[in-house]
């Protein structure tokens, strides 16, 4: 395809708690990092998108970075945010609106569970003062009629809990950076059974950027710039079993995962098993678990052999989340989805060090999925 | 199970109480049949409009289960400090219409609880602060 779009710079704000800055800044500071990758300067730049769910307007960054006067449109897709703004950069490099394109992600949420208002989701008040609205408590919920369905032990989720902190311990960015033991992740606190709190990752603080520009231009600026093949973002259909809902359809249907995952693989025009290094949406391990084969990676039922073979692990043949994820990096949410591609890139480039998968992969995946049913799914290749 | 009829909800309109034992109310969509809880104003699923009142029941079986762990932040208002949080029971019950209601259950013990069983409508006081009219919510119950 001669109308690709290719990313020249990353930047990323290295994600847990930073006391002294804002999110704006730590989002600034992300941008100037994936400037300084690209080689160029903000008044190179032709229009950005971004977003952040508690840290307010992405376009501010502007006042940080420079006014420039170019479009710069705020996203507000929840979990997918940085998804939404990676695919609108695309399609308006795609359509000539500018030569240079960024996305941005940022976020700072207080520590603790988030704490939604029912009225922001169309719910009464009786659902959230009756202790029926936590996002604990739905993962929970769908990790236990999942296992129940398809047959999956409790194992399975304390394995992706260990081997998100063991990738998490190889990355100097990461935020928790301590192995943990199968024992210490089992025996710890039941928050909401089958889920333990070495299961869950954290709301978190930091910042995510990329430059991106028409792949035709992109040696101009980068040495190993990287293609992205599909960048693409669904929402649910009736019967998707989503978070706050009091009442669930009589007949279930495919996830939003699902259809984005398919979308994407039909547009890169590969499949599951072209794909070399994976990141999957693990704000707890039960979501990892059912995302592993909501995105194409194997049968439901089949990862718990998978996992206490190693195959995900990052020497195995389908390394997953080998920067340690959400668990491992915590969780701000306008910025989760592009650390993930930040990730990819690194693995795709060889600079990932000790985390590093080997054989020079080629083609990489990455997938968020979250409130109140969104999913966002970038395959990406080596340029 | 016959009830006495509590002075206060905290959802009053999802509920029938007439007759001593209490019942779901939802609706259901008079052109594709399907059936929501608590009632909707349209179909998600067939993108109509014209819904009828529906009622969802007092019994099913147990579809999912978590035990809430740790105390709630707000909105959560049980009232009680965090010393005297007891974990709650919470799923959701498969209704025979195929609908899943999420509720409280009325155990909290992993040991009590299986997926496939059947429950019971009843009414649990969750917030019992003192010197206060107890506040009522739907829960399930193992029948």
């Amino acid at each position: 395809m001669d109308n690709e779009v290719a990313i020249i710079g990353v930047g990323l704000h290295p994600f847990g708690r930073t006391d002294a800055l804002s999110g704006q800044q730590q989002g600034a500071y992300a941008v100037r990092e994936a400037l300084k990758d690209a080689g160029i300067e903000w008044k190179d730049v032709g229009v950005a998108y971004g977003g952040s769910q508690d840290g307010g307007n992405a376009d501010a960054l502007s006042n940080h970075l420079g006014l420039t006067g170019i479009p710069f449109v705020n996203v507000a897709n929840g979990c997918a945010t940085g998804g939404s703004a990676l695919a609108s950069v695309i399609a308006a490099i795609q359509s000539g609106v500018a030569e240079i394109g960024v996305a941005v992600g940022f976020d700072k949420h207080p520590r603790g569970a988030f704490n939604p208002r029912p009225k922001d989701w169309g719910l009464e008040d009786w659902y959230g003062e009756t202790g029926l609205m936590l996002t604990t408590q739905f993962f929970a919920l769908k990790t236990q009629r999942y296992m129940h369905e398809h047959g999956i032990g409790e194992d399975a989720l304390v394995r992706i809990a260990q081997r998100a902190f063991r990738n998490g311990a190889l990355t100097p960015h990461a935020w928790r950076r301590r192995e943990l033991s199968y024992e210490e992740i089992a025996g710890s606190m039941a928050v909401n059974l089958p889920l333990r709190k070495f299961m869950f990752c954290n709301p978190a603080e930091g910042g995510a950027a990329l430059v991106l520009c028409s792949a035709k231009h992109a040696r101009k600026y980068s040495a190993n710039p990287v293609i992205v093949k599909a960048a693409v973002m669904r929402t649910r259909h009736h019967g998707s079993f989503e978070v706050f809902n009091p009442g669930l359809a009589a007949q279930q249907s495919p996830a939003p995962t699902v259809m984005a995952s398919r979308a994407a693989f039909e547009l890169a025009g590969v499949g599951p098993q072209d794909i070399d290094v994976i990141q999957l949406q693990d704000t707890d391990s039960g979501s990892e678990l059912i995302h592993i084969a909501e995105n194409g990676f194997c049968e439901h039922g089949e990862q718990a052999h998978l996992l206490k073979n190693g195959d995900t692990d990052i020497h195995g043949r389908l390394p997953i989340n080998t920067d340690g994820g959400c668990l491992a990096n915590g969780e701000p949410v306008g910025a989760s989805g592009l650390r993930q591609v930040i990730e990819i890139c690194t693995q795709l480039r060889g600079q990932a060090g000790a985390r590093q998968v080997p054989g020079t992969p080629r083609l990489g995946y990455t997938h968020v999925y979250g409130a109140p049913g969104v999913s966002a799914v970038t395959i990406l290749q080596a340029g | 199970m016959k009830l006495d009829t509590p002075k206060k909800l905290a959802c009053p309109e999802l509920l029938d109480l007439a007759g001593g034992r209490p019942a779901l109310l939802g609706s259901r969509c008079r052109a594709c049949g399907e059936v929501y809880f608590p009632a909707s104003h349209g179909c998600t699923r067939c993108c109509a409009t014209d819904m009828e009142p529906y009622r969802v029941g007092s019994e099913g079986t147990l579809w999912s289960w978590t035990i809430q762990g740790f105390q709630p932040k707000a909105p959560y208002n049980g009232g009680e400090s965090e010393a005297d949080f007891k974990p709650y029971g919470v799923g959701y019950v498969e209704m025979p219409s195929g609908v899943k209601v999420e509720s409280r259950l009325s155990v909290a013990d992993p040991a009590l609880l299986a997926i496939g069983m059947p429950m019971i409508l009843t009414l649990q006081a969750y917030r019992q602060v003192p010197g206060e009219e107890p506040v009522y919510t739907y829960a399930f119950a193992p029948a």
